[in-house]
C-alpha cells in the first residue's frame, strides 16, 4: 500500500490510489445506509411472507393473507354493482314515463348519462349533444326517428344504417347523380326547401321556386311529405325547421339533393347494457332542455 | 482527422465501409417497394460517402509515432458535437409533441410522418440514445483512457463505434417518420437496424475489455465500473428484447418471439433496465469522473461506491415488473418487482450522497461554478427521481400514477434532472479540455444555460405532476350514484392548461440546449484561431497546405 494520505478538508485517509487526480476517501458506509437497507428489506420479507412471491416449480409461494390480486377486482366489481343496484334496479324495471316522473332517479340518470353519452357518443354528437356537420343535433329537439324515449333508446339499440340485423335503414337518393334530376332541377329544388325555412335566398334562387315546389311534390314527398314536414318512420328529417344535420347554406343542400346522404350510427346492444341504454335515451330526452 | 489513422487502419476502414456498402446495395435491391429500400440506400449513400473521404486520405503519409504520446481523442471531440446536434433536434422533437398535445392542430403538415405516433419516437430516440448515447461513448473514451492511463487500443474501431452507432440512429428516426416500428417502447427499431447494433455494441464492449487490459494502474476505478455495466448489460437486454422473425429478408416488418404477458414482461424487463443500465449506471459513470475532478475533491467513500454499483446492478434487475402493475402478469411477479424497487431506493440514494457529500469543501466552487452546479442538481434529482421511481412502483401508489401524466413528469426528472444535467456539467467540463483552451468561449452562458435548464425541468416536472395527479383522481372518482363522476374528455379537459406548461418548460430546456450548443461550437472555433500560430511550428510537410 502507497504511502498513508489524509484529506485536509475532511482528515480522512484515502484509499491511496489515484486515477487522474482522482482520490478516494475510506470513509466508512454511514450508519444510516445499513439502517435503511435493513428496513426496506424487513419490508420486501414481510410482504414476501404476506402476498404472493416467489415462484416454486409451476406454482408460487400464495401468501398468508391469501389475497389474489383477481379476486380481489371481481369482488369489488361485483360489491359495486350492488350498491348502484339500488337504483339501476329500479331503472331497469320501470317504464320511462314513470322514470322521468321520479326526481330521484332522474337525478341518476343525469349524473350517470353524461359520463355514458360523452365517453360513448361525444366523439360524434359532441360532448354537449349539439352535433356537427354531418351529425345530428341532439339537444334541437329535431328527431328523425322519433324524440321520445321508448324510440330513442330503439335508435341507439339498433343503430342507422349499422351493421345490426335490426338496424334502422334510411337514405337520401342522389337524385342528381343517378340521373333522375339535371342540374338546374335540383337547383330549383334546393330553393324550394331553402324557402321553407326561410332562408334568405338571391334574385335567382327566389325564381326557381315555384319550379322546384313542382319537383319536390314529384319526386321529394313520398318521405318527406307533402308538408316537407318529414317522417319519423323513414328517418326523414322535417325541412322547414331551422335544423340541418349537414348544413342549410345553397352548395351544402344542393350536395344532399345531388349526391344523396346515408348517415351511419354504429348499435350499441351488446356493447352497452340494456340499463344503459335506457339511462342515455333518457338523457339524451333531457340534452335540449337548456336550450328550451 | 484520417490522416491520423494508420495506412493499414484506412485500408481495414475501406473494407469494413465497402463490405457495409454492399449490404446497403442488397438492402436497397432486396427491399424494392419496402421502406427497407430507403434504408438500404441511406447506408450505402453514408458507406459510400466516407468511403470516398477515406479515399481522399489514403496516401497521407504514416503518422508518427508520436500520436502513441497522448491520447486518442478525435472520436471523443466528434462524439461531442453529435451528442449536441442530436439533443436540439430531439428536444425541437419534444417540444413539437408536447405542443401537439395541447394543439392537436400543430402537424402543420398533413402528413402521416408529422403525427404524434411517429414524432414521439423520434423524440425519445433522439435525446436518450442520439443525445445520451452519443454524450456516453464520447466520455467513455475520454475517462477510459485516463483512468487506464492508456490509448484506445487502435484508431478505427472508436469510429467503428461512434459512426456506426449514429447510423443506427438515423435509421431508427427515419425509419419512425416512414412508420417502421416494432411497437416495443425504446426498442422500436426493426431487426436489421437492431442486428447492426449488436455489431457495433461487441465492438464498443471489446474496446473497454482491450483497454483495461493494458491499464497501467493497479485498479480500475469505479467510473469504469460502471461504463461496463452498462455496455454489457445494454448488449443483453437488447438482444433478449429484439428477438423476432422478419417476414423476409425484403422486408423491414417482423414479428417478436414473444407474445402476450410474456412479450410485456420481456419489454418491460428491457424497458426498466434501459433506464438502469444506459440511464442510470452509463451517466453515474460520467459523474464519478467529472464530478470528482471538477471539484478537485476526493470521492467520499469508496466502501459506498462498491455497495451502491452492486446494490444498484443486482436489485434493477427485479425491477421492470413494477411497469405491469394490476394486469395479467401474475400477481407474484408484480410482488417481486415492487418490493425489489423498494430496497433499490437504497442504493440510489447512496449513490446521490456519495456524489453530494464528495462536494464537501467545494460547495463555494458550486456556488460560482455553473458547470459543476450542473453536476450538483444532477445528483439531486437523481436522488428525487429515484424516491419517486420507489414511491410509485409500490402497488398502491401505482394505482393512482400508472397511465397517467405523473409517469411522465417522473421519467423527465430523472432524463431532464439527472441525464441531460450531468452531460451538460461533464461535456462544459471536458470541451475546453479536448480543444485545448483555459476555458469555455462564454462562462456567462453556462450560467444563463443552467438556470433556463432547471426553470425548464421544474416547470415541466411540476405541470406533470399536477396533471398526472389529477387524470389519476378523476379517473378512480365515483359520483353518488356510484358510477364515474368523470369522463375521459373531462380529464383531457382538467389537463390542458398543464400541456401548455409542459411545452413551456420543454422550450425553456430546449433553448438551455441551443445555448450550449452554440457555447460548444464558439470555444471550438477559439481553439482553432488559437492554433493559427501553433501551424508554423510544423513546417515539414508542405508550404502549399498552409492556405487550405
Amino acid at each position: 500500500m502507497a504511502i498513508e494520505k489524509r484529506d485536509p478538508v475532511t482528515g480522512r485517509v484515502t484509499t491511496g490510489h489515484e486515477w487522474n487526480g482522482i482520490e478516494e476517501l475510506e470513509t466508512p458506509i454511514p450508519r444510516v445506509v445499513f439502517f435503511f437497507l435493513a428496513v426496506t428489506t424487513l419490508f420486501a420479507v414481510v410482504y414476501w411472507v404476506l402476498m404472493p412471491a416467489w415462484p416454486v416449480g409451476v406454482t408460487y409461494t400464495r401468501g398468508l393473507l391469501g389475497i389474489d390480486q383477481r379476486e380481489v377486482v371481481m369482488r369489488q366489481v361485483e360489491d359495486a354493482a350492488v350498491l348502484r343496484a339500488a337504483w339501476t334496479d329500479r331503472v331497469g324495471a320501470a317504464g320511462f314515463e314513470e322514470i322521468m316522473a321520479d326526481a330521484t332517479l332522474m337525478q341518476h340518470v343525469r349524473d350517470t348519462g353524461r359520463t355514458l353519452f360523452i365517453d360513448n357518443c361525444a366523439a360524434c354528437h359532441g360532448t354537449r349533444g349539439t352535433g356537427g356537420p354531418g351529425f345530428p343535433n341532439l339537444a334541437a329537439g329535431a328527431w328523425l326517428w322519433g324524440g321520445d324515449p321508448e324510440t330513442l333508446a330503439e335508435t341507439i339499440r339498433v343503430g342507422i344504417n349499422s351493421t345490426s340485423d335490426e338496424t334502422r335503414v334510411s337514405q337520401m337518393l342522389a337524385f342528381g347523380r343517378d340521373g333522375v334530376l339535371g342540374r338546374e332541377e335540383v337547383r330549383s329544388v334546393a330553393a324550394y326547401v331553402r324557402s321553407l325555412s326561410d332562408l334568405p335566398l338571391g334574385e335567382a334562387d327566389r325564381g326557381r321556386i315555384e319550379a322546384g315546389k313542382e319537383i319536390f311534390a314529384a319526386n321529394c314527398v313520398a318521405c318527406h311529405g307533402e308538408d316537407a314536414k318529414g317522417s319519423t318512420d323513414a328517418g326523414a328529417p322535417d325541412l322547414t325547421d331551422a335544423a340541418w344535420i349537414y348544413g342549410s347554406d345553397a352548395q351544402t343542400v344542393f350536395t344532399s339533393i345531388y349526391s344523396g346522404r346515408q348517415g351511419h350510427m354504429p348499435h350499441w346492444e351488446g356493447r352497452l347494457s340494456p340499463v344503459d341504454i335506457k339511462l342515455l335515451a333518457l338523457y339524451v330526452g333531457t340534452l335540449g332542455e337548456d336550450a328550451r | 482527422m484520417i490522416s491520423r489513422l494508420t495506412v493499414s487502419e484506412r485500408h481495414l476502414a475501406l473494407f469494413v465501409l465497402g463490405a457495409l456498402a454492399l449490404a446497403g446495395l442488397a438492402m436497397a435491391v432486396g427491399g424494392r417497394g419496402d421502406p427497407l429500400a430507403v434504408h438500404g440506400v441511406i447506408v450505402l449513400a453514408a458507406s459510400l460517402g466516407l468511403g470516398f473521404l477515406v479515399l481522399s486520405a489514403l496516401f497521407s503519409p504514416e503518422p508518427g509515432e508520436s500520436r502513441l504520446a497522448e491520447y486518442y481523442d478525435d472520436p471523443t471531440k466528434a462524439g461531442i458535437v453529435l451528442s449536441l446536434a442530436w439533443a436540439v433536434v430531439g428536444m425541437f422533437f419534444g417540444v413539437w409533441v408536447a405542443a401537439l398535445l395541447a394543439w392537436p392542430e400543430l402537424t402543420f403538415v398533413d402528413s402521416a410522418w408529422a403525427s404524434f405516433g411517429r414524432i414521439r419516437p423520434v423524440h425519445t430516440s433522439g435525446v436518450i440514445f442520439g443525445f445520451g448515447g452519443n454524450a456516453l461513448i464520447a466520455t467513455s473514451f475520454h475517462v477510459l483512457q485516463r483512468t487506464c492511463r492508456a490509448r484506445l487500443p487502435d484508431q478505427f474501431s472508436p469510429w467503428f463505434v461512434l459512426i456506426g452507432y449514429n447510423l443506427f440512429c438515423v435509421i431508427a428516426a427515419s425509419g419512425y417518420l416512414m412508420g417502421m416500428t416494432q411497437s416495443k417502447e425504446y426498442a422500436e427499431p426493426e431487426w436489421y437496424a437492431d442486428i447492426w447494433l449488436v455489431i457495433v455494441w461487441v465492438v464498443y464492449f471489446l474496446i473497454y475489455i482491450r483497454t483495461l487490459a493494458r491499464r497501467k494502474e493497479p485498479h480500475i476505478y469505479v467510473a469504469n465500473w460502471y461504463y461496463m455495466a452498462f455496455i454489457l448489460v445494454v448488449a443483453v437486454l437488447h438482444i433478449v428484447n429484439n428477438l423476432a422473425l422478419p417476414v423476409s429478408f425484403g422486408h423491414a416488418k417482423s414479428y417478436s418471439l414473444f407474445s402476450g404477458v410474456q412479450d410485456a414482461m420481456t419489454q418491460w424487463w428491457y424497458g426498466h433496465n434501459a433506464v438502469a443500465f444506459f440511464l442510470t449506471a452509463g451517466f453515474l459513470g460520467m459523474m464519478y469522473y467529472y464530478l470528482p475532478k471538477r471539484a478537485e475533491r476526493p470521492i467520499f467513500s469508496y466502501r459506498l461506491s462498491i455497495i451502491s454499483f452492486w446494490g444498484i446492478t443486482f436489485m434493477y434487475m427485479w425491477a421492470g415488473a413494477h411497469h405491469l402493475h394490476y394486469t395479467a402478469l401474475p400477481q407474484w411477479v408484480q410482488t417481486l418487482g415492487m418490493t425489489f424497487s423498494v430496497v433499490l431506493l437504497v442504493p440510489s440514494w447512496a449513490s446521490a450522497g456519495n456524489a453530494l457529500a464528495t462536494l464537501n469543501g467545494a460547495w463555494h466552487k458550486v456556488r460560482d461554478d455553473a458547470t459543476l452546479r450542473f453536476m450538483m442538481v444532477a445528483a439531486v434529482f437523481y436522488g428525487l427521481s429515484t424516491f419517486e421511481g420507489s414511491f410509485m412502483a409500490i402497488r398502491a401508489v401505482n394505482s393512482l400514477s400508472h397511465y397517467t401524466d405523473w409517469t411522465v413528469g417522473h421519467v423527465h426528472a430523472g432524463a431532464l434532472g439527472w441525464v441531460a444535467m450531468i452531460t451538460f456539467g461533464s461535456l462544459y467540463a471536458l470541451v475546453p479540455w479536448m480543444w485545448k483552451q483555459e476555458r469555455m468561449y462564454s462562462p456567462k452562458l453556462i450560467e444563463v444555460h443552467f438556470w433556463l435548464a432547471l426553470a425548464g425541468t421544474v416547470v415541466y416536472v411540476f405541470a406533470m405532476w399536477n396533471s398526472g395527479i389529477i387524470q389519476g383522481l378523476m379517473w378512480r372518482t365515483y359520483n353518488d350514484s356510484g358510477t364515474l363522476a368523470y369522463s375521459f374528455i373531462d380529464s383531457l379537459v382538467a389537463m390542458h392548461p398543464y400541456y401548455i406548461a409542459r411545452a413551456f418548460g420543454g422550450l425553456l430546456f430546449l433553448t438551455g440546449a441551443v445555448v450550449c450548443s452554440y457555447n460548444v461550437w464558439m470555444t471550438i472555433r477559439m481553439a482553432r484561431v488559437a492554433r493559427v500560430p501553433a501551424k508554423g511550428d510544423v513546417p515539414l510537410y508542405g508550404a502549399a497546405q498552409a492556405g487550405e
